[in-house]
């Protein structure tokens, strides 16, 4: 009985976002041209500028990385999200109405997850527009698929505790100093192996490594490759790092949400 | 516990570091009463009454909220209650009528009976009409009365509001202030916050004046008002020369020394009669030639609330 309520509420909650949606669909358009002009930027002005390994295409070498860049930013909506309702005391007002904290919990985690589902659909039909393909079949690419969704649960929980600790709307650029680099520091744009040793190492065992390099590996597009064992065992990682992910910072988030009575 | 007591509070505290915001807090809120809590910034009325609405656990104390211990029965209360927090707690990007829809469906009403209560709270605050546009689009009054509204869905036993008309224009205040008295009107209990005394004079039949994380004075306006001097007369002159004649005036007529500010060319003191003592004051300071810049009756000031209240407790 608690356990359904729990999810009847949290779907109301989640219902409330597709509502945003509705009441802003130029927020949601422009959130998805933002993917679509990155694709299309790094597509076409800097693809001249790169050595795909392997000689391959390099739009076919891009894409991956991009989904996963964006899967990245959606950590950034999540502290929005939470910030946001903080900040204006609806999270209050949900606090002290007979509903469980899981229940809140479950409408951000699912308004967030059908959100990165229709962005990637775009990114995807973009990509396929420009050319990118995937080559192992349609099992190995929903499992790509899976893994990008996966990463993007995982970053949710880091996104919901770094929201219920630091309670402020306006650290989001704090935020972006912290997620920028780790979408730069990767195997997304440049090969690890060429950078200096450390930062290469660093790259290297970046979350979102492990998943482009599996995702790449997934759809039979064009990587890097490369000799150290993480490179040797992305999809090994894209499954590892999220659930480590979560093993953290899911038990944070219950706790901060917990201290906000403090 | 007596059952007429909506809220009982016995010896709250809470500090957040060193200092105290609730030290030693208590309260008896009657069932079907507006309950004024008064105090200035940093008293501790939001601290109080979110300790009160489960959203904040006391360090010590206990607290009765319908009947229920607020740290032991936590959901109990919150199915008995409704808060209107300092700000108003509302979805800015869905309309009035989707907000009270969502918060009917969270407190589990069915999709109609949530739809009909929307309608009807609507209606009665006044929103009808602005029942599709976007919360961002509302007036600050439109939006309180709206934050009312989704506190009030299930009829709760106990409302909290934490100082509704703060930042409101004179208006907006007055439609809060009417949508409270409809309020009380059914039998709700209310416990208000307020920093300012003539809204809890207006809304409330008890007040608590609370300072300092304690209640330092407490009483029915009429009682808090009389023993704090009800209205002051403010007499400036015009020569610096004239003070102290001014004052001596008005001593005559105050239940207290008047109150001498040479900056200002100001005297200042309680009167209990209003009305006759402007008229004996206008008519003694022109009889002794008293050259007078402005003359007026108003509402005593907070602060000079808490200045009587601490002597009167100290
Ligand atoms: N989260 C917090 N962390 C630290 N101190 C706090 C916190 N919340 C309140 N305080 C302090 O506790 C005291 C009581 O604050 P509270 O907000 O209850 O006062 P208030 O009467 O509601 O004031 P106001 O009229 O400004 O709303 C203040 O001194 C405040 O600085
Ligand atoms: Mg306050």
């Amino acid at each position: 009985m608690r356990l359904r309520w729990a999810l009847a509420d949290g779907w109301t909650i989640t219902l409330r976002d597709l509502k945003h949606w509705a009441a802003q669909p130029w927020q949601i358009v422009f959130g998805l041209l933002f993917s679509v002009m990155l694709v299309l930027m790094f597509g076409y002005l800097f693809g001249g500028a790169i050595e795909v390994p392997g000689g391959g295409d390099y739009r076919e070498f891009l894409l991956p990385g991009m989904f996963a860049t964006t899967m990245l930013f959606g950590l950034e909506a999540t502290y929005t999200a939470v910030t946001t309702d903080a900040d204006r005391g609806v999270t209050d007002r949900f606090r002290a109405m007979p509903i469980a904290g899981s229940a809140v919990v479950v409408g951000r985690a699912t308004a967030d997850m059908l959100n990165s589902l229709l962005t990637l659909a775009a990114m995807v039909a973009c990509g396929l527009a420009v050319g990118w393909r995937w080559h192992e079949g349609i099992g190995a690419a929903l499992g790509a698929f899976g893994l990008l969704l996966l990463l993007r649960f995982a970053l949710l929980w880091l996104g919901i505790w770094l929201a219920l600790v630091l309670r402020s709307p306006e650290a989001l650029m704090a935020l972006q100093v912290l997620v920028w680099p780790l979408g730069f520091l990767s195997n997304v744009y440049v090969s690890p192996e060429t950078m200096p040793g450390w930062l290469g190492a660093l790259a290297e065992w970046n979350p979102l490594s492990a998943t482009v390099g599996a995702a790449r590996e997934l759809f039979g597009n064009p990587g890097w490759g490369g000799d150290s064992w993480v490179a040797q065992h992305t999809t090994l990682m894209a499954v590892a790092w999220p659930a480590l992910l979560v093993a953290i910072f899911f038990p944070l988030s219950v706790r901060a949400y917990q201290r906000l009575s403090r | 516990m007596a059952s007429d007591l909506a809220v009982q509070v016995e010896g709250l505290h809470k500090r957040y570091g060193e200092k105290p915001a609730l030290d030693g807090f208590d309260l008896d809120v009657r069932a079907g009463t507006v309950h004024g809590l008064l105090g200035p910034n940093g008293a501790g009325k939001t601290t109080a009454v979110r300790v009160l609405a489960t959203l904040l656990r006391a360090d010590g104390g206990r607290a009765l909220v319908a009947g229920y211990d607020v740290s032991r029965q936590p959901a109990h209360v919150r199915e008995r209650i409704g808060l209107v927090g300092q700000h108003a707690a509302v979805d800015e990007v869905l309309g009035g009528r989707d907000n009270l829809v969502m918060f009917g469906r969270l407190f589990h009403l069915g999709k109609r009976e949530a739809g009909r209560r929307a309608d009807h709270l609507l209606e009665r605050f006044g929103l009808a009409d602005a029942a599709g546009k976007p919360v961002k689009r509302y007036s600050g009054g439109m939006r309180r009365r709206l934050d009312l509204a989704a506190s009030l869905i299930l009829r709760p036993a106990v409302l909290f509001l934490d100082e509704p008309t703060t930042g409101l224009d004179p208006r907006g205040r007055n439609e809060v202030w009417a949508a409270v008295r409809a309020l009380v009107a059914d039998g709700t209990t209310v416990l208000l916050t307020t920093q300012y005394l003539d809204e809890a004079d207006q809304l409330a039949s008890r007040i608590s004046v609370l300072d300092h994380g304690r209640v330092v004075a407490g009483g029915t306006p009429d009682e808090l008002k009389s023993r704090i001097g009800g209205d002051r007369l403010d007499v400036v002159v015009r020569a610096d020369a004239d003070l102290a004649g001014a004052a001596a005036v008005l001593k005559g007529l105050a239940d207290a020394e008047p109150e001498v500010d040479p900056d200002s060319r100001r005297v200042s003191a309680p009167v209990r009669d209003r009305v006759a003592a402007l008229t004996e004051a206008v008519r003694i300071l022109a009889a002794r030639g008293i050259a007078v810049e402005d003359i007026a009756l108003r509402r005593p000031t907070l602060d000079e609330v808490f200045l009587r209240t601490t002597e009167v407790a100290g």
